[in-house]
């Protein structure tokens, strides 16, 4: 199969941007060898999780043109049906099989419902049906605590297997040990690789093409003959799919959900960030953006700490460069990504050539 | 030349449920008044959900009366409303803190004057950044709902962590001015005094409000702006201030709402008005977009059902809002007063 196959065709047409993409891949294939240590293994696991997640949430808004507040939710699908089933039927691959299927299933029906009363009636009614609909999820999961375990979260185990408790082989290679965690790590790789390139190739099919018409003039596209509801309604489930099985990944991945992992609205904001920062409407954004971003995270926190030391002195200063308002910096950022950045780091990228 | 068609009119009076048909929305409210009493075993606390229903509703009515003709006006879908909510709510309880003696005094009078002035102050800079929100934030968007969205959702989250940055990040207890504590007793049913003024102060604003809908001519100017602004435009008309009006206004009775909120949960966050957006949201759908009719019925709806069902089963209260937005929404796909052409 050639390269352009497993791509779609779809280019990346832009040196730069073809280079970072490759850097990228190199990185995350050869992470625990390059980068080894806890937490820099965790940190290449979110951003392949990440990746899944907002290139699935960009079929919706940079494909679709519809904008959703309940991708958590579906995420959280994902996370909780591995979790509820690892709790219920014991350790073990079949549950985290079934968990992973039964929360796609559901989060894939619950995006079809969602879809169709609102989008029937107007699409921007979709926004504010998501907020709602995923703020009532959120509040039913925290108060049904037998169930879910509330605010505290669910946490389970996963096959030993994958665990860092087996050895594949005596010694280290490169430095690194061949244990169940490099074998998890491997799995949540391949995993978002391939849902990565599943979305590629839904983007580059017909129906990403007839979806980016939607987007362009709904009006149109419904009057040269295509049901514009049908086409945003299967946009949203697949996207929710998506997002579900990268939730069970994650869940794989942490051995923990809870909500702040999965429906927290802060992680949210942060997906609609990644996907503004990116680019909306190419996959190669959500790459880009997540990586950027998640890597980011780790670091700029502790900047703006120093940042607030540093102003100390400064009366009011302080407040604002305080650690715990980092939320507000994203919001600032956002807005401005939006007005002056909208087509993103791979629009401008293109732009060049 | 052919005949004429034969042409035979029938002088029938319309039947009960043609004269009905306009009013079925307004009757839902008691329909649902009445679901309330058959589901809750005793009359008194029927009585007492049912005030405190109507409260709630009255204060969400308050908040979302500006959302819906802003979006009627202009087609502005603002996400950011909830931050008058919570600003509002800050600036009003701040002030009233200030005055804790008068607060604090058991004399009605001074009491309400300290209650004015929260209100006056909250609605004050509610309005103001209002016309700010709408300089900066949504101006430069015009006409693209996607960036809108997200523009203004952004605007949300900032002004959140602005809140938390000058107030401190705890919620803020505080008690209502001494008269407005308690309650009446009437037919067995502990009435709470600041809900039963919070449900007269609503109503007597949703009559003023429709009143000035009704019988001004800026009044007439929004109404007709609602129903076809390009119209409006082409009689000479400035739409575009007109909004900044309704929008500054609009915001200012969300700061009204968020003062009015804030005394009855007795607790600031600010994350409320994030919290009350969602029940905004419900409303201004349920109302359909850019009827002040719907949206008051819609807001009465939603507050006792509410409280109806957080007294029946607690953890489901939420859900049955959302179960209600899709039963309306089923049977009148535009919101129960649709007024808003197909945009």
């Amino acid at each position: 199969m050639s390269l352009g196959a497993l791509i779609s065709g779809d280019r990346p047409r832009s040196r730069l941007l073809a280079a970072a993409l490759i850097a990228i891949l190199i990185g995350l294939a050869l992470a625990p060898f390059l980068f080894p240590g806890t937490r820099s293994v965790d940190t290449a696991a979110r951003v392949c999780v990440f990746i899944v997640l907002v290139a699935s949430y960009d079929l919706m808004l940079g494909y679709g043109g519809i904008v959703s507040f309940a991708h958590t939710m579906f995420f959280g699908m994902g996370a909780y049906g591995v979790a509820l089933a690892s709790v219920h039927l014991g350790r073990g691959f079949d549950a985290l099989a079934l968990g992973s299927l039964a929360g796609a299933l559901a989060a894939a029906l619950l995006a079809a419902l969602i879809g169709l009363f609102s989008l029937r009636v107007r699409a921007i009614f979709f926004a504010m049906i998501t907020l709602a609909v995923a703020s009532a999820v959120a509040v039913l999961v925290s108060q049904l605590s037998a169930l879910t375990g509330g605010e505290d979260g669910l946490s389970y185990r996963i096959p030993r297997a994958l665990t860092a408790a087996a050895k594949y082989a005596d010694g280290k290679v490169l430095g690194v040990r061949i244990n169940g965690k490099l074998v998890n790590y491997y799995l949540v790789f391949t995993v978002s690789l391939i849902l990565f390139m599943v979305l590629l190739r839904i983007v580059n099919s017909p129906f990403g093409r007839v979806l980016q018409a939607i987007r362009e003039n709904d009006f149109r596209a419904e009057a040269i003959g295509y049901r514009v509801v049908a086409y945003r309604t299967a946009a949203t489930c697949l996207s929710a799919v998506a997002a579900a099985l990268a939730g069970a990944t994650y869940a794989i991945w942490l051995r923990y959900v809870g909500p702040a992992t999965t429906l927290n609205f802060e992680i949210m904001v942060d997906i609609l960030l990644m996907v503004v920062i990116g680019g909306m409407g190419t996959m190669y954004g959500a790459v880009i953006g997540a990586t950027l971003f998640v890597v980011a995270q780790n670091y700029l926190q502790t900047l703006l700490a120093a940042a607030g030391a540093a102003l100390a002195p400064v009366p009011a200063l302080p407040l604002l460069f305080n650690p715990d308002r980092w939320l507000l910096w994203l919001g600032v950022l956002f807005v401005l990504s939006v007005y002056f950045f909208p087509t993103g780091i791979v629009g401008r990228l293109r732009q060049r050539q | 030349m052919s005949a004429a068609p034969d042409h035979t009119p029938t002088m029938a009076a319309r039947g009960l449920g043609e004269r009905l048909a306009p009013w079925l929305p307004v009757l839902l409210v008691p329909a649902l008044c009445l679901a309330g009493w058959l589901a809750i075993p005793s009359g008194s606390s029927w009585l007492t959900l049912t005030v405190s229903g109507l409260a709630m509703g009255m204060m969400i009515f308050i908040m979302a009366s500006g959302l819906t003709l802003i979006f009627g006006l202009m087609d502005v879908i603002n996400f950011g409303h909830g931050a008058f909510v919570s600003v509002g709510a800050f600036c009003g309880i701040s002030v009233l803190l200030a005055l804790g003696g008068w607060a604090g005094a058991p004399s009605l009078m001074l009491n309400l004057l300290a209650v004015l002035l929260a209100v006056c102050a909250a609605m004050l800079a509610t309005g103001l950044m209002g016309w700010v929100f709408e300089r900066v934030i949504v101006r430069p968007v015009y006409g693209a709902h996607l960036k809108q969205i997200l523009v203004t959702m952004g605007g949300l989250i900032i002004t959140e962590q602005l809140i938390l940055a000058i107030w401190g990040p705890d919620a803020i207890f505080f008690s209502r001015p001494e008269t407005l504590k308690g309650a009446i007793t009437f037919a067995g049913a502990a009435l709470e005094k600041y809900r039963l003024l919070a449900v007269a102060f609503g109503l007597i604003l949703f009559l003023a409000m429709r009143g000035v809908l009704r019988t001004t001519r800026i009044g007439l100017i929004v109404r007709a702006g609602v129903e076809n602004g390009e119209m409006v435009e082409a009689l000479g008309y400035r739409l575009r201030r007109v909004f900044i009006g309704v929008f500054v206004a609009g915001s200012a009775l969300a700061g009204l709402g968020g003062v009015m909120w804030g005394l009855y949960q007795e607790v600031i966050t600010a994350h409320m008005g994030g919290e009350t957006l969602v029940l905004v949201f419900i409303v201004v759908i349920i109302g359909g977009l850019g009827s002040v009719e719907g949206c008051f019925i819609g807001a009465l709806m939603v507050g006792l059902m509410q409280n109806y069902v957080a007294f029946l089963e607690p953890k489901l209260a939420l859900v049955s809002n959302i179960a209600l937005m899709v039963a309306v929404l089923m049977w009148r796909p535009q919101g129960m007063v649709p007024v808003v052409k197909a945009k």
